[in-house]
């Protein structure tokens, strides 16, 4: 099957659906590659270069969008670019069908395949296609890197000959991909990093990047189990609110990345609170293109307002990023491909029975299959099951076993004082001796290290061949029988004896420090 | 173990050792007595009146030096000495024994104990750290059959004519008798299971809980037959049930499954202790009574450990069937992905760490790996890597199996650490290698409506990267998925672990 890449027509778009190392992989899974002339040139990458990698270059848009597989970034911006493609066709981009649905429907009319790469499911195995996650992670360090270059100081704090540096204060709120990215990148940057995420699972993730987490006093818990996060009641707002009203004056970077899909953004940082910060600080809003996170933002713009706060506005950071986009969002691509072509015999089937290919399909053959039915994957903490009932069932029984201990203790003085009754004084001697021995004995064994119990077992196999005394008494019997027996007691308790203090003297001879 | 009852094991231990001074005197005194009429003529010692008393002296010592051996084992660095000790008292009581009046046919005495000792230590010198577990088991078998002899012995000829003592002693002969069979044969069975000629897993055989309380009874019937019968004797009471308890005991073991072994060795230690106890009961010696008494509760304490590191009460481990009874809800089903490493891998994660947890179990023994183990412990200490080693309880097949096989491997006891020495430490951990082992670091164990739920696990997950070196997916004894495998910070080295480990260093 051939694989056309075309030239991405939407304003601003300066990624490209393959790069020529992934060209390579492509034909290793048996399929030919037609590249549009000049597709990766925003991106660095010449024709020359992919030509090199194997892949045949053409001036003809129609050529290429003819294909048998069509790999874009974008959807198709227009009903021109939507009119190229011919039946059958496969088409892998990113689509957003909960806000497309009118090109979705136009492109059901083509009778095509249609794949959505906004639509992998969240779950462990195809982390390796998750083109968002890509992106996200380029949108956070970017995001870092353009509020640094509006921001007027250093991140790091410093001690020089003239003066003292005071770190930047960096908060991040929403920590998914991309707020992980920007702790990272902030973090690596010399700042101090705070960030806050109503989802408690990604505490650790956090401060496993050496970030501050901040919570809200609130109890309420957030994961949707789709692995986004849910939206919030309106009590946990207001204290929200009330939090991040203080983090939020005291921070010199804002990076806002709290983005649900298909909804508008939440709205976390109002007016007032921008007007709170220190002039010069930076916010950076990765949600302007959905409605933002912060008030005064504006999509694709950087604005000054009059307390002096620049706020970033700019859509799609991963644009400003080309190459890697580009090289990530390739390599999504053709791993998605390593799925759709188990055979790489260069030939793509859609198997509806794998979850993460009847979830990312969102046309096939000309109907609409969007949404897939859900899955259920993340690892929320399980509710904590209610103490108070086990203790209540728990009770009783207490009182039970110590009235069985009295009933015990009791019924053994009724036996031994009634045996003391009965036999003669002699065997009440052993008898102590025994009982004695059994106190002594359980308070030696528990003092013994643990680590020596092997020792412990073969010391006291050594001892018990103690028993050879008894044999030796009865080693002079009249009756032939007794003897042989002794005699055989006498060879085996040795064996017990010898064997058992040699092999725990070179067991111990072993530990040492 | 609480702070009272080590402060009272403090106590014994002092009274212990304020009566030895005393003892040790007496000894002295009558070794001294010994020495000075020795060479006058041992027929003189033999026909004082005081010779019985001197025997009693010789055992007082001999039950206290016993005593001081096991306290002594409290710590690493007394152990060795207590050997000595307990050597010591050995050969107080056997040497004393020999000289007493009542022993006749020495030169028998004398040829039985140069072969049983040449053949004992010849072995104890042979034997493998790993076959250890075999070892006590098959020490533990004759103990029980030195008591089953010395029983028989005790039927066949007494003087005893007031029938109240007849009674008693028929009695713990019987007793003595039942408990050291049970121990032989259970003893045999477990050993067997241990080195692999008898089928470990548990034998399940139908209404086996009815089959033993059947044979208990009939024990019991036999017993009132035996000590009714009085100066007739009954002998077919006693092969009846001699009979009974070899099935008997045969069974208790058949049916305990693989990994209970530890516990099985323990209680069978516990049973030759208990059956000596009774042989110095049926004897009157109180040197076999006290020593008796030590081992049993020894062996008791050791059982109740084990199955506290298992959560389980000592009742369902010797009912037996455990793993064969419980058919995991979660068994078979996957839980999620795990990720595969390489040895080279899983070097440099090493060399770059600052503290690793080794986390060792019975496969490490199985592979025989605790040498490359020391190998590489070595090698990462030389790197300024803290290594410690974190032991369950219940790993191996005998209690405190690991230490001695880490010891024999030359690693320092230092740092060999029990779970809850080491269970908070993970935390702060970069690299945990569970080596062989699987049921002890479940964390399904801290979930309920697990089979192993409430068991205390080595908290391995909690550190930043845990790799698990096993030979294939499949679960552990028993029968539990292990939700670890398919933790984010969990990678699987798949093969031999020796082989692994071995790779591991020469990837470094």
């Amino acid at each position: 099957m051939q694989i056309g890449i075309p030239r991405e027509s939407l304003k601003g778009e300066t990624r490209v659906a393959a790069t020529p190392a992934t060209v390579e992989q492509l034909q290793k899974l048996g399929f030919s590659v037609l590249v549009e002339s000049n597709a990766g040139k925003l991106a660095n990458f010449s024709d020359a270069t992919f030509e090199a990698a194997g892949a045949t270059i053409s001036e003809d848009t129609k050529q290429v969008w003819a294909s048998d597989i069509v790999l874009k970034v974008n959807a198709p911006a227009n009903d021109k670019e939507i009119k190229l493609l011919q039946k059958g066709t496969s088409l892998i981009s990113f689509i957003w069908p909960a806000q497309n649905e009118a090109l979705l429907e136009k492109l059901a009319k083509r009778e095509i395949n249609v794949l959505a790469m906004d639509s992998v499911p969240r779950i462990s195995r195809s982390q390796s296609l998750d083109a968002l996650s890509s992106m996200a992670n380029i949108a956070g360090y970017r995001a870092v890197i353009e509020s640094a270059n509006e921001f007027g100081r250093f991140f790091t704090g410093q001690i020089t000959a003239a003066g003292k540096v005071a770190p930047a204060k960096v908060l991040i709120i929403g920590a998914g991909v991309a707020g992980l990215a920007a702790v990272g990148a902030a973090g690596s940057l010399g700042a101090i990093v705070r960030a806050y995420d109503t989802r408690p699972e990604v505490k650790e993730q956090i401060t496993s990047l050496g970030a501050e987490f901040l919570t809200v006093d609130f109890d309420e818990s957030a994961g949707s189990g789709d692995g986004y996060a849910k939206v919030m009641s309106d009590d946990y707002k207001v204290q929200e609110q009330k939090m991040l009203a203080e983090q939020v004056a005291d921070a010199d970077i804002i990076i806002t990345t709290a983005l649900i899909p298909g909804r508008p953004a939440p709205r976390l940082i109002s007016q007032e609170m921008v007007d709170a910060m220190k002039a010069g600080s930076v916010i950076v809003d990765l949600a302007a293109v959905n409605g933002g996170n912060v008030e005064p933002s504006v999509v694709d713009k950087v604005i000054t307002t009059d307390g002096g706060v620049k706020v970033i506005g700019y859509n799609e950071m991963a644009r400003r990023l080309p190459a890697q986009a580009s090289q990530l969002y390739g390599t999504n691509l053709v791993n998605l491909l390593k799925l759709l072509t188990p055979e790489k015999d260069g030939e793509m089937t859609i198997n509806f029975d794998d979850v993460v290919q009847r979830g990312v399909t969102v046309i096939k053959d000309g109907e609409i299959t969007w949404p897939a039915p859900p899955i259920q994957v993340s690892a929320a903490p399980q509710a904590a099951k209610q103490e108070e009932v086990k203790e209540a069932l728990v009770k009783p029984e207490k009182k039970k076993t110590g009235i069985y201990k009295a009933l015990l203790a009791g019924g053994g003085i009724w036996a031994y004082s009634a045996l003391a009754n009965y036999v003669p004084a002699e065997f009440l001697n052993h008898l102590m001796v025994f009982a004695l021995a059994c106190v002594i004995g359980y308070y030696l064994i528990w003092d013994v290290a643990a680590s020596l119990h092997t020792p412990l077992m073969s010391v006291t196999n050594a001892i018990s061949g103690i028993v050879i005394l008894g044999a030796f008494f009865q080693m002079g019997a009249e009756s032939g029988l007794v003897t042989l027996l002794a005699f055989l007691g006498t060879f085996i308790a040795t064996v017990n004896i010898a064997g058992g203090f040699a092999v725990t003297e070179r067991m111990l001879k072993m530990f040492r420090k | 173990m609480s702070q009272e009852s080590i402060e009272a094991a403090q106590h014994a231990i002092n009274a212990a050792q304020v009566a030895v001074d005393a003892a040790t005197q007496a000894a002295q005194l009558a070794q001294i007595a010994v020495a000075e009429q020795a060479p006058v003529a041992v027929d003189v010692v033999q026909e004082v009146a005081g010779g019985k008393s001197i025997l009693e002296a010789a055992y007082i010592a001999a039950a206290v030096l016993f005593v001081l051996a096991l306290a002594a084992l409290s710590k690493q660095e007394t152990a060795q000495k207590g050997i000595y000790v307990g050597i010591l008292g050995m050969i107080v009581a056997v040497v004393a024994t020999l000289f007493s009046s009542d022993v006749t046919n020495i030169g028998y005495i004398i040829a039985a104990m140069l072969a049983g000792g040449a053949f004992g230590v010849r072995w104890a010198n042979k034997v493998g750290m790993t076959e250890m577990p075999e070892m006590v088991a098959i020490l533990n078998s004759f103990g029980g059959l030195a008591a089953v002899f010395i029983g028989y012995n005790s039927y066949i000829e007494y003087n005893i004519t007031d029938p109240v003592m007849l009674s008693i002693h028929l009695t713990l002969i019987f007793l003595g008798v039942f408990i050291g069979i049970v121990t032989f044969v259970g003893s045999l069975i477990a050993w067997g299971k241990l080195n692999g000629r008898v089928k470990s897993s548990a034998l399940m055989l139908p209404h086996r809980h009815k089959m033993n309380l059947v044979a208990l009874l009939a024990t019991i019937y036999l017993m009132f037959s035996f000590v009714g019968a009085g100066f007739e004797g009954n002998t077919t009471a006693l092969v009846l049930m001699s009979l009974i308890a070899i099935v008997f005991g045969a069974h208790l073991v058949l049916s305990i499954g693989g990994a209970d072994m530890p516990v099985v060795v323990s209680m069978l230690n516990s049973y030759s202790g208990w059956a000596g106890a009774a042989t110095g009961l049926i004897l009157g010696n109180d040197l076999l009574i006290v020593t008796g008494a030590l081992v049993g509760s020894s062996g008791a304490i050791l059982s109740y450990v084990m199955c506290k590191a298992m959560n389980r009460s000592f009742i369902s481990v010797i009912a037996g069937g455990f793993g064969n009874d419980v058919v995991a809800p979660t068994g078979d089903e996957e839980q999620g992905v795990h990720v595969e490493t390489s040895a080279a891998e899983v070097a440099e994660m090493l060399m770059g760490s600052k503290r690793v947890i080794i986390t060792p179990g019975y496969g490490m023994a199985v592979a025989q790996a605790q040498y490359p183990v020391f190998a590489i412990t070595k090698k990462l200490r030389d790197a300024g890597v803290d290594v410690r080693f974190g032991i369950h309880p219940v790993a191996g097949r005998l209690p405190g199996h690991m230490n001695v096989l880490l010891a024999e491997a030359k690693v320092p006891y230092d740092i060999v650490l029990e779970m809850d020495e080491i269970n908070d430490d993970f935390n702060d951990t970069d690299t945990v290698l569970v080596i062989g082992a699987n049921d002890t670091v479940n964390p399904a164990a801290k979930e309920e409506n697990s089979p192993i739920s409430g068991m205390p696990v080595l908290e391995v997950w909690n550190a930043t990267n845990v790799v698990v070196f096993k030979r294939s997916m499949a679960t552990g004894y028993a029968g539990v998925q292990n939700p670890l495998f398919f933790k984010e910070n969990t990678t699987m080295l798949f093969g031999d672990a020796k082989e692994s480990v071995e790779e591991i260093f020469k990837a470094m």
